[in-house]
């Protein structure tokens, strides 16, 4: 069972949070009033609260009643760190424009085509070193350890066509029957590998807010209905933005000395993820905006949130690490 | 144990996809000139169309690398 523990709290808000969930289930979580954040993105108080707020749908929390997952007060709670979070992601993201929507397929293959990023994964293939790899599989474990979970949300709401779709691309993710090939196996198998610890959640107190809110991101997407569209879209771009940086990482694995236990779920996402983009942009996401044009523009809009955040959090990384600096909250205990 | 594969009744289907590669479907199997098969481990596969993979027969996306444009249905002949 996927168990994790409370870290430390970083501010009023999640303070507030994790006290609550300490004592019986709906009892002693007041709303707070309108949450003001200067950068909703990188505060860690909010994102961590938010994500702790999601992880319950996911995980069991150390010393946590599982009756809290779905207490009103909880989701009152939480609904007031979404709205700022959700604001701040709409800032970033330019509408869709009628030619995009009159073809969510090709717009996604021009969408991901201009990826705001840094070039992140030619950086750890040419020049990153061990422990900055250590650290972008740190940050990464958020997502990997629950790999295709947060796009499953979406399964008993899509219609056919796009519902075939999507299972045909989280079938593979979980391994198509096999639980070794499971790609959130395959990813603890490259912690294990590399040294660092494949539990759940075991590095959650090193995380920095614009990892949290990458994850934040597609739970937010994937718990409510009404973004629907939203998740198909980011399942997309995701998915069409991986094959090549995966292979680069995988090199920059090799690079450094490490085996084929390491670079498995890299070299396997490479060949993975080109299947999966074409079904994700075309089928999924072109089948979903076939069925309901209403949700089209918020397919897009998930694609560029996607790209939005992960060049954000990209850019935190190459920018901590020209200062000599961790991008985590502390240096990485990795092994020498 | 459900064979997913059992269903005999589904032709194999290839699809180009725009831009992009062959997705092959159903009951398959890839094999060198010789007949040895291709290890493939899911169940549906991209067959690269570029030309430009580095995994091939399969696709791993450096399509969109180098611009790799064709449709998804046949191309016009004669080209003009």
């Amino acid at each position: 069972m996927r168990l994790i523990e409370l870290p430390p709290p970083r501010g009023p808000l999640s303070e507030r949070l994790f006290e609550a969930l300490e004592g019986p289930p709906d009892t002693g979580l007041e709303a707070p009033a309108a949450v003001d954040s200067a950068d909703p993105l990188a505060d860690e108080d909010l994102q961590l609260a938010l994500y702790v707020a999601y992880e319950i749908h996911y995980a069991g929390i150390s010393g946590v009643e599982e009756r809290w997952e779905w207490a009103p007060s909880l989701i009152g709670f939480r609904a007031e760190l979404e709205r700022p979070f959700e604001a701040a992601v709409a800032e970033l993201v330019q509408p869709a424009t009628a030619a995009e929507l009159a073809s969510v397929g090709a717009a996604l293959q021009e969408i991901v085509a201009e990826d705001p990023g840094p070039p992140l994964s030619r950086y750890m293939e040419t020049q990153g070193t061990l422990e900055q790899m250590h650290e972008h599989v740190i940050h990464r474990s958020a997502y990997q350890l629950k790999e295709a979970d947060p796009h499953s949300w979406a399964i008993p709401r899509l219609s056919p066509v796009p519902k075939a779709a999507l299972l045909e691309v989280q079938a593979d993710e979980y391994g198509g029957g096999d639980a070794e090939r499971m790609h959130s196996v395959l990813f603890a198998k490259t912690m294990t590998a590399l040294g660092l610890d494949p539990a759940y959640g075991a590095y959650l107190e090193q995380l920095p807010a614009l990892t949290l809110a990458t994850v934040n991101l597609m739970s937010g997407f994937g718990l409510h209905r009404r973004r629907r569209g939203a998740i198909v879209g980011h399942l997309a771009a995701f998915e069409m933005t991986s094959s090549i940086p995966n292979r680069r990482y995988g090199n920059a694995l090799r690079r450094l000395g490490c085996g084929p236990e390491a670079t498995h779920f890299y070299d396997e996402h490479v060949e993975a993820d080109a299947v999966h983009e074409n079904i994700a942009a075309w089928d999924l996401a072109g089948g979903l905006a076939a069925d309901e044009p209403e949700v089209a523009a918020d397919i897009l809009f998930g694609a560029r949130a996607l790209l939005q955040l992960e060049a954000r959090w990209a850019t935190h990384l190459m920018d901590s690490w020209d200062r000599g600096e961790s991008s985590l909250r502390q240096p990485a205990a990795v092994p020498a | 144990m459900v064979d997913p594969n059992a269903d005999q009744s589904r032709p194999v289907t290839i699809t180009p996809y725009p831009d992009g590669p062959y997705l092959v479907r159903g009951d398959f199997v890839v094999t060198d000139q010789e007949g040895n098969e291709l290890p493939t481990a899911r169940r549906t596969i991209a067959l690269c169309r570029c030309g430009k993979s580095r995994i091939r027969p399969f696709c791993d996306g450096t399509h969109k690398l180098i611009g790799f444009k064709a449709p998804s249905g046949t191309e016009p002949w004669p080209c003009d």
